[in-house]
């Protein structure tokens, strides 16, 4: 089986869309979420979506199909919130390693019956590791600027966690996203590279940073350039950026990147920006109409969605990218 | 693996990317947050004084520094806890945080803690083979992985590198481990070659600038994508003192270093000559010695430096440049200030000229031209552009007349010399404070702006009607006390009521960037610039002028006016208080039972109607004065400061040479006005006191700003004892002026078109009255009151105010409130017994004067009240039985 890099200049790949959109549809209750392992948990964990992987798997299961159906290349593993930082508010700090494990595990076993199916079109599972409800940068309190919520080594030693389980599991790439806090994907970075090397085992890497608004910034306050500057000292199957805007407006930044990376590009924007009631209601055709852009300019290796977006999202951008050739990737570090 | 010959770049990041391509000019590295390096910035960080340790790292990047070095290597402080909280709080700070951090320590763990708080790409100051090859490698292995580029020293199990060989085998060695085991990215290294001082007299060190740059050379080519660093006054270190010559040394080791490839380094960009102004005799002399091109080159400048030491004093005597040609002389002496001979070549141009007017436009021109380059690249000081219009304004005077008759001669003539804008000056109503609105004047004059000036308390309809009168394209406004702000920003107001258009340009010493951009900015909207720094008025003065780029000039302050803004608001928003109520509770409680209590010697007024001004000498604390010329440091050691020592000192004769004179003829009158009374505190935040003709109160302002556990919200009434208590305690205050005949002196100068001495005249008289408020305040301690019969202050120790007891000012942190100086005045009756007025705004008439408070307890100190909310002001104004639109009107810059 040719290697994803190879793969990778030869044609464009398409990540999967939303995860929680598609599971809001089954409207879960406290009582799904739970399930019978859960059922006398001391706290609420509905909204937990990490935890359907345990609950609901074949809800999850399902969604993977469908968006592999659709023409995905890549899903995305059900853990964006599978750190024991992120978990502390279900009090499921201990059953961090079983969540991403087990999820990895079953987008595995999707992926695989596709490539069986398929064997032309390999099927990839990217391990999703979200930034946590906390930034090493930033200080929470307005009146005291020099206090952190998190440290680096809290960061690290909880990310690394989450990284072990996932590379078990069976992820063939992990996946930093929605970065908000350089310095905290900087932790995750650096607990990748301690399970490389302790593991003596190399595992592509995609980091997908957010631009939160207009400004053209992170959270944190990088412009896209000095972004890439601060975590290019890794060896990234692709640098790029998600959520928050949709995909019109990620536009200039993903320029920066296309022409200042060394790296692959990779773009999962959201459906449009969220109306008055924080529904995304950009269509199919709407998104793949802005995402011809990327295309037309030659911006982009791996495209794909974030919130909002559905299989038929992913199935207008995938039927429309395989006309395309894939950005050159420059120089690319091995 | 095959390595393809592509080009690869040096890149780090703060928030934003800093990318050192084969184009980019030498990277200057910010090196004052270095406690090693700055006992201004150690002693910021001992007394965990961090706002102001960020002072230090905003300017530095205001001032052009790419990247700022931040180092806590100091035995007194917990360097991993410094380095971390610092960092933590420029990731706070937009406009620091948005250039790379260099990470500088000898310890590692103080190292790799600073590489764990910052997101963007750092440099690590640094690594060596110093300790062997394992440590070298663990080390360089971590930074990789945390992403930070690294400095390597040139130093390895033997000892530093000293010799040509000796650098490039270190550097090899280092460059070969970190690239082929460590996979270090080659463009993240960075090599220190160590730069050490040549002309030591030693014979060994004398090629040690030449085998560091030959070194930097073999470096660039031989050891791909690396760069090369060092810190540059190291070289000239032989030559402390005499910085003519360390300055062409800098210049001229750089010069080489650059060219051989060093591209990044710690400059001071004040200790740096132009390579091509480097006078010719002095250039070979130096480059003979950083080159090593002769046996003697050594010997050979250190005696031409003695002759480049004197040659500042020589001048004076030296008249030769009196037989250059016409316009040299009169560059000269507009370049140099001297006014003895300019009346004379003026004269001589004048007859060479078609028209007197075109000895303006020529000749003075092309002379003020030379100083306005030179004072805006930073080769002149504010004194000295002062002194040089001083020159200019006699050359115009003598000039006038025959432009008059001229005129008369040939009406239909142009009638004066095209100026480069018209600028209105104004010292806001109710508001006398003028020294630095009258140097801004003098600089934007010698800059060609037409300057209509309006003096001091001058009322807003008045700068309104003049500025549409006269045509002005800017107006500046300046104002020294606090009601002065709201006076700014009703005029900005007005402005815009008026569909104005031009600038607004807004400075004094309490005005601040916040202020403009909170209060002013919003109100008008054209544009509004806050300008506290005489030599930055210049160029935003013509940036502002500048037709072809203005618009976008405007554009992007204004939006960076708002970007603060936000950022400010945001910042200071969510601040917690405590009601007043809550506040009072949390008062600072002395023991009234044990605290010393001493009843003064003297109770009652006393007038002190003539004072020798002799006296005063001793008490001057000279460093404000230099800060009111734009020269920044602190007295005695200002005077030997590599940047402005020379200037500094110049100024200071000057001063003197007034001041004695000043002594000499009593040219100036003191007069000051002082009681001290039977006092009580009352409910808490009054402070009741009896006097032989009646009972008064003042009235105190409390903190309200929530504390730590364990800190009191003070109030002024908390340093005496309350009534309840049954401690009778006591209370003074005073009034000081030695202002009186100022204004008197300087209209005289003026009229000799002496804007120098005008100044001059103006700031020493403030020197003096702080310097009386100083010395009667002792007088008081000692005598009067005498709780302090046997204390021995050195002037320093007064500076710090070390002595026990406090006097605090209204207007002042302790106690802002403008309006506790009418209480003063009646309790005092000041104006009646010496003549001190009090304007509208509540400052002092003559300017030079200070008034204020009497504290004995040892326990009274002073502090800063900060915002007060709503509460207090309605209490307040109760107590005081003001409207609260009146007390809202006073207290407004206080109000959270």
């Amino acid at each position: 089986m040719k290697d994803l890099k190879e793969i990778l200049e030869e044609r464009i790949l398409v990540l999967d869309g939303a995860m929680g959109t598609m599971l809001q549809r089954h409207k879960f209750t406290e009582e799904d979420f739970r399930g019978e392992r859960f059922k006398d948990w001391p706290v609420p964990v509905q909204g937990n979506n990490d935890l359907l992987s345990l609950t609901q798997p074949e809800a999850i299961k399902e969604v993977h199909r469908l968006y592999f159906a659709a023409g995905a290349d890549i899903v995305e593993t059900n853990t964006f919130s599978g750190t024991t930082i992120a978990m502390a508010d279900y009090e499921m700090e201990e059953l961090v390693y079983e969540l991403n494990y087990e999820s990895a595990k079953i987008a595995k076993e999707v992926a695989d019956e596709f490539t069986a199916k398929e064997p032309h079109k390999p099927r990839f599972v990217a391990g999703s590791i979200g930034p946590t409800n906390r930034t090493a940068s930033m200080s929470p309190d307005v009146n005291d600027p020099g206090y952190r919520a998190v440290t680096f080594d809290e960061l690290r030693i909880a990310y690394k966690l989450q990284v072990e389980a996932l590379v078990d599991g069976g992820s063939d790439i992990l996946l930093v996203e929605t970065v908000f806090d350089t310095l905290n994907a900087k932790a995750a970075l650096f607990a990748i590279e301690e399970v490389k090397e302790e593991r003596n085992k190399d595992i592509p890497i995609m980091v997908s940073g957010t631009i939160t608004d207009a400004s053209g910034r992170t959270l944190s306050g990088q412009t896209a350039e000095a972004f890439l500057v601060s975590i290019s000292h890794i060896p990234m199957l692709t640098v790029g950026f998600n959520c928050a805007l949709g995909a019109d407006q990620l536009t200039p930044h993903l320029e920066v990147l296309a022409s200042k990376a060394e790296f692959g590009v990779s773009a999962h924007p959201n459906a449009g920006l969220p109306n008055a009631f924080g529904e995304y209601d950009e269509t199919p055709e709407q998104m793949a109409s802005q995402i011809k852009e990327y295309l037309d300019k030659s911006l982009v290796n791996i495209v794909g969605g974030c919130c909002g977006t559905t299989p038929e999202h992913i199935k207008a951008i995938a039927d429309m990218a395989k006309n395309y050739k894939p950005r050159t990737i420059g120089a690319v570090v091995s | 693996m095959s390595v393809v010959e592509e080009k690869r770049y040096l890149k780090l990041s703060g928030l934003e990317p800093m990318i050192v391509s084969a184009e980019t000019n030498f990277i200057n590295v910010g090196e004052r947050t270095n406690v090693a390096g700055s006992r201004k910035f150690l002693r910021l960080v001992k007394e965990e004084k961090f706002d102001e340790a960020l002072d230090i790292a905003r300017h530095q990047v205001e001032g052009g520094a790419q990247v700022i070095d931040i180092n806590m290597d100091d035995g007194l402080i917990d360097g991993k806890e410094a380095m971390v909280r610092f960092l933590n709080l420029i990731m706070a700070e937009p406009d620091i945080a948005r250039v790379p951090i260099m990470i500088d320590s000898s310890k590692w763990d103080i190292i790799e803690a600073g590489l764990q708080v910052v997101q963007g790409k750092c440099v690590v100051n640094s690594i060596s083979l110093k300790e062997g090859e394992e440590e070298f490698i663990a080390h360089a292995k971590k930074i990789k992985r945390y992403g930070a580029a690294v400095i390597v020293m040139a130093f390895d199990e033997v000892g530093q590198a000293d010799t040509y060989e000796r650098r490039i085998e270190i550097a090899k060695r280092s460059y070969d481990i970190l690239v082929d085991q460590v996979k270090f990215p080659p463009e993240d290294i960075i090599f220190d070659l160590n730069i050490f001082p040549v002309a030591t007299g030693m014979e060994e060190h004398r090629k040690n600038a030449i085998d560091f740059i030959e070194g930097t050379r073999w470096v660039r080519e031989n050891l791909p994508h690396c760069s090369v660093s060092g810190g540059v006054s190291n070289v000239s270190f032989s030559f402390r003192g005499n910085n003519p010559v360390r300055e062409a040394m800098h210049s001229v080791f750089l010069y080489h270093a650059i060219k051989a490839g060093m591209n990044m380094g710690i400059v001071n960009p004040a200790l740096l000559e132009v390579y091509d102004d480097i006078p010719k005799d002095l250039l070979e002399h130096v480059e003979d010695v950083i080159l090593d091109r002769r046996d003697d080159a050594t010997e050979r400048l250190l005696d031409f430096a003695e002759t480049v030491k004197g040659t500042k004093k020589e001048q004076t005597a030296d008249l030769s440049w009196r037989e250059e040609p016409l316009q040299d002389r009169i560059t000269r002496a507009l370049v140099k200030g001297i006014d003895q001979y300019i009346v004379e070549d003026v004269e001589e141009a004048r007859q060479q000229a078609d028209k007197p007017i075109e000895v303006i436009e020529g000749n003075l021109m092309t002379g003020m031209d030379v100083v306005g380059d030179l004072f805006g690249s930073g080769k002149m000081f504010l004194p000295q552009v002062v002194k040089s219009a001083r020159v200019m304004k006699k050359a115009v005077a003598h000039l006038l007349p025959y432009i008059e008759e001229e005129k008369l001669k040939n009406p239909n003539s142009s009638a004066g010399s095209d100026n480069a804008g018209k600028v209105l000056m104004a010292t806001v109503k109710g508001d006398v404070h003028d020294i630095g609105k009258n140097i801004v004047s003098v600089v934007l004059g010698c800059n060609n702006y037409e300057i209509v000036d309006l003096g001091v308390m001058v009322p807003p309809e008045k700068i309104i009607q003049t500025a549409i009168d006269e045509q002005v394209d800017i107006i500046g406004l300046s104002g020294l006390i606090t009601p002065s702000l709201d006076e700014m920003v009703y005029l900005a107001k007005e402005m815009e009521r008026k569909n104005f258009s031009v600038p607004l340009l807004i400075g004094g010493a309490t005005t601040s960037k916040a202020h403009t951009a909170v209060k002013i900015d919003p109100e008008y909207k054209n544009a509004v610039v806050h300008v506290n720094d005489a030599s930055r008025a210049v160029t935003v003065v013509g940036d502002l002028l500048n037709k072809k780029s203005n618009q976008k000039y405007v554009g992007d302050l204004k939006e960076e006016y708002e970007k603060f803004r936000d950022g400010f608001l945001k910042r200071t928003k969510q601040k917690d208080y405590l009601p007043i109520e809550a506040a009072r509770k949390n008062k600072y409680a002395i023991d009234w039972s044990t605290s010393p209590i001493v009843k003064p010697n003297t109770l009652g007024i006393q007038v002190i109607e003539e004072l020798d001004l002799h006296l005063l000498e001793e008490f001057i604390d000279w460093t404000p004065f230099f800060r009111s010329w734009d020269l920044h440091g602190k007295y005695p050691a200002i005077l030997s400061d590599a940047v402005v020592g020379e200037q500094a000192t110049s100024l200071f004769a000057d001063a003197q040479e007034l001041l004695q004179c000043v002594f000499d003829e009593q040219l100036l009158s003191a007069k000051a006005i002082f009681g001290l009374f039977e006092a009580n505190t009352v409910a808490d935040d009054d402070i009741a006191v009896r006097t032989d003709t009646g009972a008064y109160t003042f009235r105190t302002l409390r903190q309200q700003l929530k504390k730590h556990a364990g800190k009191p919200n003070f109030a002024l009434a908390d340093f005496i004892a309350p009534k309840e208590s049954g401690v009778q305690d006591y209370m003074g205050c005073f009034c000081v002026s030695t202002g009186f005949g100022t204004q008197e002196l300087a209209a005289a100068f003026e009229k000799e078109h002496d804007d120098y001495n005008s100044i001059m005249i103006k700031a020493l008289a403030d020197r003096l009255a702080e310097a009386y408020a100083e010395y009667l305040h002792k007088k008081v301690r000692t005598q009067d009151w005498g709780y302090a019969v046997d204390e021995q202050l050195s002037n320093d120790e007064l500076i710090k105010e070390s002595y026990t007891g406090i006097r605090p000012a209204p207007g002042y942190p302790a106690c802002p409130d403008h309006l506790e100086k009418l209480t003063i005045w009646d309790i005092l009756k000041v104006e009646e017994k010496i003549g001190v007025s009090l304007t509208e705004g509540l400052a002092m008439w003559p300017a030079a004067s200070v008034s204020g408070y009497y504290f004995a307890n040892p326990e009274a100190r002073y502090f800063g009240l900060g915002k007060i909310k709503e509460d207090q002001l309605r209490d307040f104004a109760e107590r005081k039985e003001i409207d609260l639109e009146v007390a809202q009107k006073w207290l407004n810059p206080n109000l959270a």
